[in-house]
C-alpha cells in the first residue's frame, strides 16, 4: 500500500517544513487547545505567541511546558505515547512534562507522508513519520542550543541537552527550555541538523508506560460519544435494511407521543428521530412504521455474491508482478492447486459509531473519533453546503477504529440531521445499525497453482479476486487493474521461487460496501499464502517449519523470527492427539513475524486454542511493550475472525445484528500468548495490523496439523472438521 | 418522573422516565460519560456498573428498578479500597489498549477481587467472559487481576 511517488513529494515538502525554510516557523498557527483531561469540547483557541514553535508539532511555552501536536490519531494503538518518545527523544525534553494534544485537520502541516493526507491506517505511523519527528525534534533542539549558546557567548557545540535543559559544562551553567522559549523563537533553524546516535537513546527502545492510560481507567477519557455540548439533543438513526434502499414513507404518530421525542428527520436514505436523550431518540425510532423503497437489491444474497466472484476469480486478472517464466514453471515437477475464500467482516468497534454535529448558516463544528480529519472536514463541508475553512473538525480519542473510522459517513449522516436543528445533536448508531451498516471488509477469493520440485517450490502463480477499496478512496493505489493493497504480501511473499506470478481481479460485491479493516490487504494474502504453504509441504512430505525454511534464503529476517517461534513454541515436541501446531510467517507492513498456534480440536469440530506463541522483528521497536501489546490484542482479533467472524446477505440485508449472532472472543476462551521482540537496529516496521495477519492461518495450519482436515475458507467450519474430510 | 439516586455516594436528583436504563441517566441526564455504551442488550458488559457492590449491564436495567439501592460508577469506584487497587493494577501491567471496555472490565474486576480476594483462572472466566474487549486486552486482564489480588508490585 506504499505510494511512492507520495512520499518523496511529501518528503521534499516536509523537510523544508520541518527545517523551517519554507516558513514551518513562521506560519501563524491557531491551533484549538485540547489537552488530553480535560472534558469540555469547547476551548477557546490556543495561541503560538509568546511560545517557542519551530513546527506545527511542538510548542514550549514560558514556563517549560512541552506541547506535542499529535499528527495521527489515538485508537488503542499507543501512538500517542510512540509518537511523544521519539518528539521528546531528540528534543531531549523531560517526557513526565510532556502535554499532548489532538491535531485539527490540516494535510498540509499533519498530512501522513505515507498517505499525503491526514489519515491514520495501514500500520505506517512510526514507519511514516519517524524520520520526519526526528528532524522536526532534533531542529527545535539545535534552535535552544543556538539561544543558550549566544546568551552565554559560547560555542553551541560545547553545550548539551537532557531533561528539557541546555547546559554548559564547563561553566557548569544551565537554562531550561522555559527559560529559552522566547529567545529560542528569534533563532534561524539550523540547515543540518545531527540526528541521535540510536545507541545513544534514553528513550526510544525502553517499555515507557502509555500517556493516554491513566484516563482511561477512571472514566475521564473523552471518546467521541462523550462530547458534551450545551443545550444539545440525542439522535439515533435507522437507514434502509436493504442496502441502497431508500425511505418511502414513515408514519411517526406513535413516536411523537413518547417523551422526549422531540423532532423526527426523514432524509432520503435514513430516518432519525432526536430526543432529550438516546432512550427517547431509541423508542422513537422503535415507535416509527417505515416503508422502505428497497430498490435493485431486495433480492441480493451472500449465494449470488460468491457465484459471481467465483465466476470472476475464473478468469485472468491484471498482472501485479511477475518473474522467471510462470508456463514453464507450473509445467515443472507436482502442481497443486487450491482455492481460498474469505467473508465479509464488520469492524464492530467497542464505541458505536457517532458524530455530535451544530450547523449554522455560516459553520459547521464537528465533535468526533476519526481516522481521517481532513475527509471528515471535506465530507461535512459538501454535506452543510458550506466551504471547508467553515467546518471545525474537534478529534477525540477513538474507542476502536480498525479501518472502520477511515470513512466519513458518520458525519455526513450526523450533518444532514443537524442541518434540520437549531443547536448541536449527538446522533449515535445502535450497534445493530452499525453491524449492518458498516462499511465491509470485502469477500476474496484467491487461487494459487504451485507446482513442486526436490522439496521446493518452482512455479507459483497467484491470483487474488475482490473488491478494489483503493479505488474508491485512495485512487491513486488503483492503478492498470491492480490495488496495490489487494496485493500487498502477495506480491512480496518471502519465499525463493524462480517462477513467480500474481495477478488482481476486480470483482466489486454488488451493492455491499466494502473498505479497509484491520490487517488490510495482507489479511487475505498471508491467510491463503500460508494455508496453501502448509498443503505443499505435506505434499512435498515435509514438515512445515523445515519447508519454509528452506526457502528463506533471501529473508535472514524472516529466517530468525521462524528459528526463534520454533524453539519457543516446542516446535516438534509431541503433543496429545487431536492437538495440532500451525506456523506462519509474514513479511506484512515491513515486519517480520512467525507465529505458532496450538489449538485442540473435538469430535464435533470445536476448537480450543491451547498457547500462541510469536516472533517479531519490527526494527527498533519504539515502544517494546506497545509492541507486544499490539500483537497480543491483534492476534485476538485476528483469531476472532477466523473462529467466528462472518457477515452474511438474505434479501439484500445483513443476518447479524449485534454481539449475539456477531461474535467475539471472551477472556475464557483466549490462551498463553507469549511475544518475543528481537532487537534490531533496522528503521521501524509496522505493527498495529501485524498480530490480525498471523492468527488465522496459524490456526488453520493448527487444525489441519491436529486432525487432517484442510480447511479453506473463513471462519472454519466446524462441520467440515467434524466430518474428517482429508485433502 | 422525579427520581432521586446515590450515585458513589452523591445523591443525584433528576426527572426521567422509570423505563430509561440507568446507563443512559448516567450519559445523558446526568453527564457522567465514563460508563459506556457497547451493545444495549447486556452482550458486552461495557456499561457495568454496581448497585450494592455488584455487577450490573446499566444498559438494561431501568431506572425505576435502581430504588435506594447504592449505585457505583467508573467515576466512584477509585473511591474503594479495592477500585483504587485495579486501577494501580490496570496501569501497571498497562493493560489499555482504545480502552473504551475498560470502565466496564474494571467494574466487573472490582466486584470480583471485593467478592473473592484471591481469584482462580476459572473465577476469572466466570466474572469476566461477560465483557467483550475488541483490542483483545484479555491476557492483560488476566495478569492485572492476579496482581491486584496479590498487592504485588510491577
Amino acid at each position: 500500500m506504499t505510494v511512492a511517488h507520495r512520499i518523496s513529494d511529501q518528503v521534499s515538502r516536509r523537510s523544508l517544513l520541518t527545517s523551517g525554510l519554507a516558513g514551518g516557523f513562521l506560519l501563524a498557527f491557531h491551533l484549538p487547545a485540547r489537552a488530553l483531561s480535560v472534558n469540555e469540547p469547547v476551548q477557546p483557541p490556543d495561541e503560538t505567541a509568546g511560545k517557542f514553535a519551530p513546527n506545527a508539532l511542538i510548542r514550549i511555552d514560558g514556563s517549560g511546558t512541552t506541547t506535542l501536536v499529535m499528527p495521527q490519531v489515538e485508537m488503542g494503538q499507543g501512538v500517542y505515547t510512540s509518537i511523544s518518545m521519539i518528539l521528546a527523544e531528540e528534543l531531549d525534553a523531560d517526557f513526565s512534562r510532556v502535554v499532548l494534544e489532538h491535531a485539527p485537520p490540516s494535510d498540509k502541516l499533519y498530512g501522513n507522508p505515507m498517505f499525503g493526507i491526514q489519515a491514520t491506517g495501514n500500520s505506517n505511523s512510526i514507519r511514516a513519520w519517524w524520520p520526519h519527528l526526528r528532524m522536526a525534534s532534533a531542529s527545535a533542539r539545535a534552535m535552544l542550543v543556538q539561544a543558550a549558546a549566544q546568551q552565554w557567548q559560547v560555542d553551541p557545540a560545547s553545550c548539551t541537552t537532557a531533561n528539557s535543559e541546555v547546559m554548559h559544562k564547563d561553566s557548569g551553567r544551565k537554562l531550561s527550555y522555559g527559560e529559552l522559549a522566547l529567545a529560542a523563537s528569534s533563532e534561524a533553524p539550523p540547515k543540518d541538523v545531527p540526528l541521535k546516535d540510536p545507541k545513544d537513546f534514553v528513550l526510544i527502545g525502553k517499555p515507557l508506560k502509555r500517556l493516554d492510560t491513566p484516563d482511561k481507567v477512571n472514566g475521564k477519557a473523552v471518546y467521541g460519544i462523550d462530547a458534551i455540548l450545551p443545550n444539545m439533543k440525542f439522535a439515533t438513526l435507522k437507514a434502509c435494511p436493504v442496502f441502497g434502499g431508500k425511505v418511502a414513507k414513515v408514519d411517526d404518530s406513535a413516536a411523537k407521543k413518547i417523551p422526549g421525542v422531540q423532532k423526527i428527520v426523514v432524509l432520503d436514505d435514513f430516518v432519525a428521530v432526536v430526543g432529550d436523550h438516546m432512550w427517547a431518540a431509541k423508542k422513537g425510532l422503535d415507535a416509527l412504521v417505515i416503508d422502505w423503497d428497497e430498490g435493485p437489491n431486495a433480492h441480493l444474497s451472500s449465494n449470488d455474491i460468491w457465484r459471481d466472484l467465483r465466476a470472476a476469480s475464473e478468469k485472468d486478472g491484471a498482472v501485479a508482478k511477475t518473474v522467471g517464466d510462470i508456463a514453464k514453471g507450473l509445467a515443472t515437477g507436482d502442481r497443486l492447486d487450491a482455492a481460498y475464500e474469505l467473508p465479509f467482516l464488520a469492524h464492530a468497534t467497542m464505541e458505536p459509531i457517532n458524530a455530535t454535529v451544530r450547523v449554522t448558516p455560516d459553520l459547521c463544528e464537528i465533535w468526533t473519533g476519526t481516522q481521517v480529519m481532513t475527509r471528515v472536514q471535506s465530507e461535512a463541508a459538501k454535506a452543510a453546503g458550506l466551504p471547508v475553512e467553515k467546518v471545525i473538525v474537534n478529534n477525540h480519542l477513538l474507542g476502536g477504529g480498525f479501518g472502520r473510522k477511515l470513512e466519513a459517513d458518520m458525519a455526513v449522516a450526523a450533518v444532514g440531521i443537524a442541518k434540520q436543528l437549531d443547536g448541536p445533536v449527538k446522533v449515535v448508531w445502535t450497534r445493530e445499525e452499525d453491524i449492518q451498516h458498516d462499511v465491509y471488509r470485502p469477500v476474496y477469493r484467491d487461487t494459487i497453482a504451485a507446482t513442486l520440485s526436490d522439496g521446493k517450490i518452482v512455479g507459483w502463480k497467484y491470483r487474488v479476486s475482490g473488491s478494489s477499496i483503493m479505488a474508491r478512496w485512495f485512487p491513486a493505489g488503483f492503478q492498470k487493474g491492480v490495488d496495490i493493497d489487494g496485493v500487498d504480501s502477495a506480491i512480496d511473499m518471502p519465499y525463493d521461487i524462480p517462477n513467480f506470478h500474481v495477478e488482481f481481479v476486480r470483482a466489486e460485491p454488488p451493492a455491499v460496501p466494502t473498505g479497509f479493516w484491520r490487517g488490510v490487504g495482507p489479511n487475505n494474502n498471508v491467510f491463503a499464502i500460508e494455508s496453501f504453504m502448509d498443503e505443499l509441504a505435506k505434499k512435498a512430505g515435509k514438515d512445515p517449519v523445515d519447508f519454509r525454511r528452506g526457502m528463506l534464503g533471501k529473508n535472514p529476517r524472516l529466517l530468525a523470527v521462524l528459528n526463534l517461534a520454533a524453539e519457543k513454541s516446542g516446535w516438534g515436541q509431541p503433543l496429545p492427539a487431536r492437538v495440532g501446531r500451525g506456523v506462519s510467517l509474514q513479511p506484512s507492513f515491513a515486519s517480520f513475524i512467525a507465529t505458532v498456534v496450538e489449538a485442540e480440536v473435538d469430535e464435533q469440530g470445536e476448537v480450543k486454542l491451547r498457547r500462541v506463541t510469536c516472533v517479531v522483528d519490527t526494527g527498533i521497536a519504539v515502544n517494546p511493550d506497545t509492541v507486544m501489546a499490539q500483537l497480543e490484542g491483534g492476534l485476538i482479533f485476528g483469531l476472532t475472525a477466523a473462529l467466528y467472524g462472518e457477515v452474511t446477505i438474505d434479501k439484500g440485508r445483513v443476518q447479524q445484528s449485534n454481539f449475539n449472532d456477531y461474535r467475539m472472543l471472551r477472556i475464557d476462551q483466549v490462551p498463553k500468548i507469549e511475544v518475543h521482540v528481537i532487537k534490531s537496529g533496522e528503521a521501524p516496521g509496522g505493527i498495529g495490523e501485524t498480530g490480525v495477519t498471523a492468527g488465522p492461518p496459524a490456526l488453520r495450519n493448527a487444525i489441519y496439523a491436529a486432525t487432517g482436515v484442510a480447511l479453506r475458507r473463513l471462519p472454519i467450519d466446524r462441520s467440515l472438521i467434524a466430518a474428517g474430510k482429508k485433502a | 418522573m422525579a427520581t432521586t439516586l446515590t450515585i458513589n455516594g452523591e445523591q443525584k436528583s433528576f426527572d426521567a422516565p422509570a423505563d430509561m436504563p440507568l446507563l443512559w441517566v448516567l450519559r445523558d441526564v446526568l453527564g457522567m460519560t465514563g460508563t459506556k455504551f457497547g451493545c444495549g442488550i447486556a452482550q458486552c458488559g461495557a456499561c457495568t456498573v454496581h448497585i450494592d457492590g455488584k455487577p450490573v449491564r446499566s444498559c438494561m436495567l431501568p431506572v425505576g428498578a435502581v430504588r435506594d439501592r447504592a449505585v457505583t460508577t467508573i467515576e466512584g469506584i477509585g473511591a474503594t479500597p479495592v477500585g483504587a487497587k485495579v486501577q494501580k493494577a490496570w496501569l501497571d501491567v498497562e493493560v489499555v489498549q482504545c480502552g473504551y471496555c475498560q470502565s466496564g472490565q474494571i467494574m466487573s474486576a472490582a466486584a470480583l477481587l471485593a467478592a473473592t480476594p484471591n481469584p482462580d483462572d476459572s473465577d476469572i472466566d466466570a466474572a469476566m467472559a461477560g465483557n467483550i474487549c475488541r483490542c483483545g486486552t484479555y491476557v492483560r486482564i488476566r495478569a492485572a487481576i492476579k496482581q491486584a489480588a496479590s498487592g504485588r508490585q510491577s
